[in-house]
């Protein structure tokens, strides 16, 4: 990539940092220059987003009409998959999809809710009635 | 610690890497010098696991790797330690900076505030460098940011102790013993950097790493439109641009730097003909941008028929072609 092919479009980097990249200068020598974001990336990026939206969502509608726990709708909503929450949790992955069936998860004592509370970063009260 | 420098670069560990070693004398190091060194460049697609509800791809070697190799390369002995015990952690984390010393840590981006919200996903093998405490802060050095930045000490240990894929455990390094470093030293290490280099992009057995990955992954998109639906499809495709091209990565990016290593190689061992190879990376490199902006069509919503995903795939068997070759060539050249 040349220098003056470097992307400097807008992105959610601005006001944060700018990031470094190889490119040739007019003398043919590579130089770390600096970009603000490319457009391409950033979509990318967007689609993603738009994506864990969808996703909770769908975890939002499951939980009103009593097909899932609060679980499956937070896990959504803090972007993790089974290994991130069994290693904040220390439940196993079976366990926990066990715990995404609102009856399992209703039979939960304090001290175990208390752990998908504090993985999640919520109170015990968000975690039992999530407010959307 | 007055003495630290903060030095920005494109890539995490790389940017660590050359800070904790010109920190300890070793003023050459670059970032290309330290990407190549240890043997940096890479493609993987790792079938049937996912990341972030899409295809596990890498477009550099294993974390941890390119620090390790580089240090050793270059007879530097490392000191790493990973922690049960958080308290233990931040207590040893605590010495060395008394020690001035500055200390190298893998983290999840997750929990780590200074980055924009967007692009905190629970990704566990970013790399940073705490090099000091001020106001009960700590002081660190974030290779992808611009300038220095602090984390209270509940947020360092939040970070450090991520959970999930590549959990840091609380992992820290730093250089121990640092001896003279010849010219023949570095020399050798270059070659082996470049050695090692074209063994993992040529001859890693199966076909999902090195150039062969990069066909495997040519013909899984031949055919996620069929099996997935567009907006699965189109969603693939968004996270192959975003590990190639993410803050702290670059798949591109990753070919240019390589690049550049190689006219620095070429410099230092006065061989010509790496200049050559350097270009060819190069062209490899600006195929990955235009594969990503042919792709961005796709999750834009704007290109939809299967055409498209053939004409994306069409560009990464280009690619693959292209760093065989130049690699084939490169392992020819070095030499003795």
């Amino acid at each position: 990539m040349k220098k003056s092919d470097l992307p400097q479009d807008n992105s959610d980097l601005v006001n944060f940092t700018r990031e470094v990249c190889y490119v040739k200068n007019d003398n043919g020598k590579y130089q770390a220059e600096l970009s603000s974001g490319w457009e391409v990336k950033t979509d990318a990026l967007n689609s993603a987003w738009k994506d864990i939206e969808n996703r909770i969502e769908e975890a939002k509608s499951l939980f009103i009409s009593g097909q899932s726990s609060p679980i499956h709708y937070y896990m959504e909503l803090k972007l993790m998959d089974y290994s991130v929450l069994s290693g904040y949790t220390g439940f196993w992955i079976w366990q926990i999809k066990r715990h995404k069936s609102p009856k399992n998860f209703k039979r939960l004592n304090v001290r175990k809710l208390q752990k998908y509370a504090d993985a999640f970063g919520i109170t015990l009260m968000e975690l039992k009635t999530p407010g959307f | 610690m007055d003495n630290f420098k903060h030095i920005q670069t494109a890539h995490c560990e790389n940017g660590v890497t050359v800070s904790l070693l010109q920190h300890n004398g070793v003023e050459f190091i670059t970032e290309p010098l330290a990407f190549g060194l240890g043997s940096g460049l890479f493609y993987i697609h790792i079938p049937f696991m996912k990341v972030n509800n899409g295809p596990a791809i890498s477009f550099r070697t294993m974390p941890g790797a390119i620090f390790k190799r580089t240090c050793r390369s270059l007879n530097i002995k490392v000191e790493r330690k990973k922690f049960k015990s958080k308290l233990e952690a931040q207590y040893l984390l605590d010495e060395k900076l008394n020690q001035g010393i500055p200390v190298g840590c893998q983290v999840g981006v997750f929990h780590l505030n200074y980055f924009p919200k967007t692009y905190r996903f629970h990704f566990n093998a970013h790399n940073l460098i705490v090099f000091g405490q001020e106001d009960g802060k700590y002081l660190i050095s974030d290779p992808v940011m611009e300038t220095t930045t602090t984390l209270f000490p509940e947020e360092l240990e939040k970070v450090r102790f991520a959970q999930g894929a590549l959990a840091p455990k609380g992992q820290m390094y730093f250089p121990k013993t640092i001896g003279d470093i010849s010219e023949d030293c570095l020399r050798k290490a270059i070659n082996k950097g470049i050695k090692r280099n074209c063994r993992d992009m040529l001859h890693i057995p199966g076909g999902v790493a090195g150039v062969k990955g990069i066909n495997y992954t040519a013909n899984k998109i031949r055919g996620w439109r069929d099996k997935l639906g567009d907006r699965q499809a189109a969603l693939y495709l968004g996270q192959i641009v975003r590990m190639q091209e993410e803050i702290g990565t670059g798949g591109g990016g990753f070919r240019f730097l390589y690049a550049a290593f190689l006219d620095e190689a070429s410099e230092i061992l006065g061989n010509d003909k790496l200049l050559n190879i350097s270009d060819q990376l190069t062209k490899s490199g600006d195929l990955w941008r235009d594969s990503a902006l042919q792709m961005s069509g796709i999750y834009k919503g704007r290109l939809t028929s299967q055409t498209d995903y053939n004409d994306s795939a069409s560009i990464l068997n280009e690619i693959s072609n292209i760093e065989k070759e130049a690699f084939k060539q490169l392992s020819k050249i070095v030499i003795k």
